[in-house]
């Protein structure tokens, strides 16, 4: 125990001295956290339109004044003919182009229908969604109006189905609320990872495991020497950024917090177990962050942090059971933002533990004192 | 029986055969020296017998423990100086040694006493980091930290490799001191002239031993005469000399070039007339001592002699 003890010492006072490394193990996390979350958006704002009016009406003027005042279009243009959108829209000057055809209004009155085309910019794929999503919104608004109007000329209402949603969890579709949560988790992991990664091999390049690998250290107290700095590092910056998290984009904390730290640190155990696999493996700090970062791109990608899991092929679905931050990510979510207790989450735990076991125990095996 | 005992000791990296055979024997309290050029397998041969690195064949005992078997008992009692230097350079001159210090379960004020004669010369510099330490006192740092927890037996790899001439001197004396007081040291080198600090030296070259003795008596063994040849245009006397008919081996030592033979014997005067008459009248030449240096030649250019066991 005195041994572990005087390990940790030296790797804290290694850490605390390293000028280029304090920087980056706290200041870097906050501020990626502040900008990630503000960047990583799905909200579309101001979206440039440009409108073809060839009805003229009251409707009409209506439904353009409502696109406008929903605050996701802006009118950039009315050009007069429908060829005239087509190029703007090549030259990207516009994303949107709503065609009112003539006779719009005397249709929609007489017949109940009438037609309103929209061309969308669809390079984009994923905005182009968004923003077709909210155009027909408005347009299903514009139309209930008119009904309502010709509704009262008329005996009864026409009978309609009325969606009404509800957003649980997270009433006002606040996409803060939404990500922050993930984006604490790839900040972490990353921390401990790389970190973690980096030691054992760095201490190779360097020379001293020659050195120390004479000593009567023994196999368990070194490696432990040598994660617990980063697990509890990792932690504080868990606690730092979920402190920003809750006064400072204000995501509501309904779950225990010592669940939440205590699953954090499940999950640390798996990934620090990960890094310093890594790090026994490679030869040079050089190899072992290259190797760590593809892990961790795959490992972010497939998280469900940017992209829903649920939308992914059956393939891509079950391989995302492999990943330790897929798992994390969802209990971050369940716990904080649904304040679910460890009987929500058991599943995830589970695999947490599994991954920890595997992890750590592939890192202990593969680290030798001595060479064959 | 303490001491190091070496037997038919083999290590090979896929084709290379870095230690072939190797078998000697150091007395306790010996300074024992492996003398090679690079890649004669010294390191190899030392990083075995520190429980770095496991045999293919053969076995080796320091201090009475098997360096396979007992690894565990035998790290407390060895003391292990890597030919790079391989301490924290972002911890301070006191931290190393506090630091190795604790991992062998002791403390800096239990070991004191026999670093002292090395550590006092750094510590004035002991709140510096070890990065900013000059050569010779990273080495001094270094042997401090191997010696803190009274190894019984101290291994260093080329220690002076890179060391200014009178560090290295300076160096030699700490070894002599601490063989006084009793370590068992094997040190590699490939410095011929360091030979002489030793006790007794093994000679190495391709990963085996071409002979295991005290300095003089190596030398004593050398049975050809040997002439010590100087003249102004050195590199074309080299080349004539060689071209002469008896000549056996003729090499750059120094300022002066060492001469050996083929016959049993030779008269300096007619290698001086055969100089002249290639037009290099300003030639002396003067029979000289064999040094361990032209032992190794010597040995090196005769066939491998078979393994045979090592005195004592």
């Amino acid at each position: 125990m005195r041994t572990v003890f005087y390990l940790l010492q030296k790797e804290f006072v290694q850490i605390f001295r390293n000028r280029a490394m304090l920087p980056i193990l706290f200041a870097m996390p906050v501020i990626q956290l502040l900008v990630l979350s503000y960047a990583a958006t799905f909200e579309v704002r101001d979206t440039p339109m440009s409108v073809i009016d060839q009805d003229r009406s009251l409707t009409s003027r209506q439904l353009v004044d409502r696109l406008v005042a929903s605050g996701y279009f802006t009118l950039v243009d009315q050009p007069a003919t429908p060829e005239q959108a087509d190029a703007a829209l090549r030259r990207g000057e516009v994303k949107l182009i709503v065609h009112v055809p003539p006779r719009f209004e005397r249709d929609l009155l007489e017949t109940g229908a009438a037609p309103v085309r929209l061309v969308l910019d669809a390079l984009d794929g994923a905005t182009a969604g968004v923003v077709q999503a909210y155009a027909t919104q408005v347009l299903a608004r514009v139309s209930r109006d008119v009904q309502a109007r010709t509704a009262t000329a008329a005996a009864r209402p026409a009978p309609r189905i009325e969606v009404r949603p509800a957003f649980w969890y997270n009433p006002d579709l606040n996409y803060e609320t939404y990500m922050v949560p993930g984006i604490l988790v790839v900040l972490v992991t990353m921390i401990a990872t790389f970190l973690s990664a980096m030691n054992v091999v760095r201490e190779k390049e360097i020379g001293t495991i020659e050195q120390l690998n004479v000593t009567p250290i023994r196999k368990g107290p070194f490696l432990i020497g040598k994660l617990l700095p980063f697990w509890l590092i990792a932690l504080v910056e868990l606690g730092v950024g979920l402190a920003i998290a809750r006064w400072y984009f204000h995501v509501p904390m309904l779950g225990n917090l010592a669940l939440v730290f205590g699953l954090a640190g499940l999950y640390l155990l798996a990934m620090l177990g990960l890094g310093l696999w890594i790090s026994t493996m490679a030869d040079t700090q050089q190899q072992a962050m290259f190797i760590a970062w593809f892990v961790l791109v795959i490992f972010i990608l497939m998280s469900g942090l940017f992209t829903p899991i649920e939308s992914m092929p059956a393939w891509a679905q079950r391989l995302t059971l492999l990943n330790p931050m897929a798992h994390f990510i969802t209990i971050m979510r369940r716990v904080l933002l649904k304040g679910a207790g460890l009987d929500a989450v058991r599943v995830q735990t589970a695999a947490l533990l599994l991954f920890g076991t595997v992890l750590l125990t592939l890192a202990v095996r593969q680290y030798r004192k001595v060479t064959a | 029986m303490a001491g190091i005992l070496v037997h038919d000791l083999c290590k090979s990296f896929g084709a290379v055969q870095a230690v072939d055979r190797v078998r000697f024997r150091v007395a306790p309290g010996e300074l024992f020296g492996l003398i090679g050029p690079d890649g004669a397998g010294k390191t190899t041969l030392l990083r075995m017998l520190v429980t770095l690195l496991t045999p293919d064949g053969g076995s080796a005992t320091v201090d009475g423990l098997d360096v396979v078997r007992d690894y565990r008992a035998l790290r407390t009692r060895l003391g292990y100086m890597p030919g790079r230097f391989s301490l924290y350079q972002d911890l301070t001159v006191e931290e190393n040694l506090a630091f190795f210090a604790s991992v062998f379960g002791t403390t800096v004020e239990a070991g004191y006493d026999l670093i002292a004669p090395i550590y006092r010369q750094i510590e004035p510099f002991k709140t510096r980091r070890a990065g900013a330490l000059s050569g010779g006192m990273k080495q001094k740092l270094a042997l401090s930290c191997a010696l803190i927890h009274r190894p019984r037996v101290l291994m260093l790899d080329e220690p002076t490799t890179g060391v200014d001439a009178v560090s290295r001197r300076e160096f030699w004396d700490v070894l002599a001191r601490l063989k006084a007081g009793g370590l068992t040291i094997v040190v590699s080198t490939p410095y011929m002239d360091e030979a002489r600090r030793c006790d007794r030296v093994a000679l190495m070259q391709g990963g085996r031993l071409l002979g295991v003795d005290t300095p003089a008596a190596l030398e004593a063994a050398y049975d050809r005469p040997l002439l010590a040849v100087r003249a102004a245009a050195r590199y074309d006397v080299l080349q004539a000399l060689r071209q002469f008919p008896h000549a056996r081996s003729v090499y750059a030592f120094g300022e002066a070039l060492h001469y050996t033979d083929a016959r049993p014997s030779v008269d300096p005067a007619e290698i001086r007339a055969y100089l002249a008459g290639r037009g290099y009248p300003d030639a002396t030449v003067e029979p000289i001592r064999a040094g361990i240096e032209d032992v190794f030649m010597a040995r090196m250019a005769a066939p491998p002699p078979p393994p045979t066991a090592s005195p004592t």
